[in-house]
């Protein structure tokens, strides 16, 4: 075979392999296997989905049909970034990496790239200055605003006053569960509670020691950081050693079906916090089972429509096809380009009345992006968990979190990542 | 008594108990490793698979439905039926009895006198093989497994313990019938291999591949029974963590917790795998207790291998194992 044929080949090959350079593409850097499989493909799924039913209902967005490449990362940091490598040329308009460490690795990459960064509660706090970090939106809470909403429910339940109350957190060792320690030791500075961390390591499979810690220690709250197998034995061993479930509270990473199943009965009234609605009561899901389900189109079997993981792919799917949305009114084209999906997050503005028209009522709080807050509102609410019902509810509102604390946490450590890379500022 | 002390002793308890735990996931390579000379490095893998099993067939899931489905565009998950929890044990033994005999036929049987550098890479080969076999048969769901094992705090001992120093123990239940399960194990493997003919012939086997060819034990046999009792044993082990978080893929890293045991105990010692268990369960929770706080906690993680590490330089055939002799 000739050269010319062997490169005839190839071009035809690729034309057949890429998404048309016109849709709107948006990598789904998903994991279906590894060990946090459990979580990553209800996620993946409700992301997909949620864009297939604009396509099979709406057309797309715009009139423009969105493509949804897959990469399995399986949650590892390197093939994450092999992933965006590899899928970046597919005319990529903004990634979802659905992982702290595969974040922190993209923020430089992709800002070079000029292609914006979605991470959902998840990935650097302080990306919510995008004074500094003009390519990460996190919007609509972070970690911090987590740690400042679970303080501020414990608050609730004590009248306001949280003296000599003893609070522990309880979190993986690394830097996604290290997270809210600045926060809540603040928040313990300015409410007089006493914070005591206790770690526990990957994978999480054995935390008798923690767990005599804390039945020694008798605290009043628990607030819990975890991820995959460490949450399920987290809760197993909340109800051995007796602690008192409602007053167990898990960040939004430790609070789906999977993880609160595997104690039965004795996970109720276990809680989490949650920065978007629970449940399948949405006129949405009737819409993603006509056009996604029910017509075999679904990226799963459809069992996990409506399940806290699912629905927060579906809601990071409905912002940024909003935010696309949002791109094309302010620049006038309906093939747009990474660097004007940019310009869509940053100017996007979510309402009430825009969620009912996407029939998602109350699914989540109404907030304004700008350029110097990509971080959103960062308005939590808080779930609980019914075992004999099988099923979360919103115990809570979406309230706001504490940001007299946050936001000087979040300029500090902004500044500092903008010192270290010699990076101006963008907001005017 | 000091409050500190009484609570080092629940800390004590609590490591003995986790120690147990240890030892069944190194009890499977112990086995393996006596019979063939292998580290079976996907031990972890046949727990998890052993586990995946039996709730698959406990709640009449349809073994491959994802797959199927994708195929046909059928809607198939379950059969409709539950099976009672004995006999999907035994099912789940003898899923293990047959994954022993598919490994002995297409992958040791190939291998016999390579080198056991070529047996240990063909294990990793199988660990990856599992890894993604396992959840596409049973799905990649946290399973819950419910074998009716008890869980929670032993009211007994809290309640004997308050009376007699007005500070309860934690015991939890299911700790107490993994003890049992593992002495009974430990005892029935020992009198298999003292009193039984296969396991005579497995322990000269263990001695000497050829002597005992030469004399008529049939290695392809012996291979796949110990095979089988190590899927058995994994399947016990599977029961034992799984009823703790759910059966899912990452029960295959109790498998790192079995390698600063087999290292203290020796590879070839079953007393040696549950001794070794015991040390390292209550050395990293005594050290988490008494050190983890000044260096910030976590610390069962990475004192394990320490320990190991120290009791290798010092003895490298571990507590039990049998030293090895080169004669020129």
């Amino acid at each position: 075979m000739t050269f010319k044929r062997v490169a005839a080949a190839s071009v035809a090959a690729l034309m057949v392999a890429s998404p048309v350079m016109a849709d709107l593409v948006f990598p789904s850097l998903s994991y279906r296997t590894g060990p946090f499989a459990a979580g990553g493909i209800p996620y993946a799924d409700g992301f997909a989905d949620y864009m297939t039913l604009l396509n099979e209902r709406d057309g797309g967005v715009g009139g423009v049909a969105i493509q949804v490449p897959e990469c399995e990362t399986a949650y590892n940091t390197e093939k994450g970034v092999e992933c965006y490598e590899s899928t970046k040329g597919m005319g990529a308009l903004a990634y979802n990496p659905l992982s702290t460490g595969i974040t922190y690795q993209l923020i430089p990459k992709a800002t070079a790239d000029d292609i914006p960064l979605y991470t959902p509660g998840y990935g650097r706090t302080s990306a919510a200055n995008g004074n500094v970090f003009s390519h990460v939106f996190n919007f609509p809470a972070n970690y911090w605003n987590g740690a400042s909403a679970a303080i501020n429910h414990v608050l609730d339940l004590n009248g306001g006053d949280l003296k000599g109350k003893k609070i522990v957190l309880l979190h993986f060792n690394g830097a996604y569960g290290k997270e809210p320690i600045p926060t809540l030791t603040k928040l313990g500075e300015k409410h007089g509670y006493d914070l005591t961390t206790i770690p526990i390591d990957y994978p999480g499979q054995e935390q008798k020691a923690q767990w005599l810690q804390i039945r020694r220690e008798k605290p009043d709250y628990v607030l819990f950081w975890g991820w995959g197998v460490m949450n399920q034995v987290a809760i197993q061993e909340a109800a051995n050693i007796r602690y008192p479930m409602d007053q167990f509270i898990g960040v939004w990473w430790s609070g789906a079906e999977h993880d609160v199943k595997p104690a039965g009965e004795k996970a109720t009234g276990y809680k989490a916090m949650t920065f978007h609605g629970v449940g399948s009561d949405y006129p949405v899901f009737d819409d993603l089972q006509k056009y996604v389900v029910d017509a075999g189109k679904a990226a799963g079997d459809g069992s996990n429509v409506g399940t806290v993981i699912y629905n927060r792919g579906v809601y990071a799917a409905m912002m940024l096809a909003e935010a696309a949305k949002n791109a094309q009114e302010i620049h006038g084209v309906k093939d747009i380009t990474s660097a004007q999906m940019r310009d869509g997050l940053e100017q996007l503005e979510i309402t009430n009345a825009r969620m009912a028209e996407l029939g998602m009522e109350g699914f989540g709080p109404e907030f304004k992006v700008s350029c110097a807050n990509h971080g959103g509102p960062g308005s939590i609410a808080i779930q609980q968990w019914d075992a004999a019902a099988g099923k979360w509810s919103l115990i809570s509102d979406f309230g706001a979190s504490d940001m007299e604390v946050i936001q000087p946490l979040i300029d500090a450590d902004s500044a500092a990542y903008a010192a270290e890379n010699k990076i101006e500022p963008q907001c005017n | 008594m000091p409050e500190q002390l009484l609570f080092a002793m629940e800390v004590t308890l609590n490591g003995l108990m986790a120690g147990v735990l240890y030892a069944l996931v190194a009890l499977g390579f112990v086995l393996i490793f006596k019979a063939s000379g292998i580290f079976n490095f996907a031990q972890g893998m046949l727990v998890v698979f052993a586990a995946m099993t039996l709730v698959g067939v406990q709640t009449g899931q349809i073994p491959f439905a994802h797959l199927i489905n994708t195929i046909f565009g059928t809607k198939i998950h379950h059969f409709g039926w539950t099976v009672p929890t004995i006999l999907a044990i035994i099912v789940a033994g003898a899923a293990m009895v047959f994954v022993a005999w598919v490994i002995e036929k297409y992958i040791l049987q190939h291998l016999i006198g390579q080198p056991d550098i070529i047996l240990f890479m063909a294990t990793i080969g199988m660990w990856y093989f599992m890894h993604g076999f396992a959840p596409l048969m049973w799905g990649s769901e946290v399973m819950k497994l419910d074998v009716g094992l008890a869980q929670g705090i032993n009211e007994t001992i809290d309640t004997t313990t308050y009376g007699w120093f007005g500070y309860g123990f934690f015991i939890d239940n299911l700790d107490i019938v993994a003890a049992i399960v593992a002495a009974l194990l430990v005892t029935a493997l020992v009198l298999f291999s003292q009193y039984t003919k296969q396991g005579r012939a497995l322990r000269a086997v263990a001695d000497d591949h050829s002597a005992a060819l030469s004399v008529g034990i049939s290695l392809r046999f012996i291979w796949v029974l110990v095979w089988s009792i190590a899927g058995f044993v994994a399947l016990v082990a599977g029961i034992m963590w799984g009823s703790k978080s759910g059966v899912q893929i990452s029960l295959a890293e109790v498998a790192l917790k079995a390698l600063p045991v087999l290292m203290l105990g020796g590879f070839t010692s079953i007393p040696g795998a549950i001794i070794g268990g015991l040390i390292i369960g209550v050395g990293e929770q005594l050290f988490e207790f008494a050190i983890g706080p000044l260096v910030g906690g976590a610390t069962q993680a990475w004192f394990a291998y320490v320990l190991a590490l120290v009791f290798l330089i010092f003895r490298p055939q571990g507590l039990f194992g049998e030293k090895i002799i080169e004669r020129v």
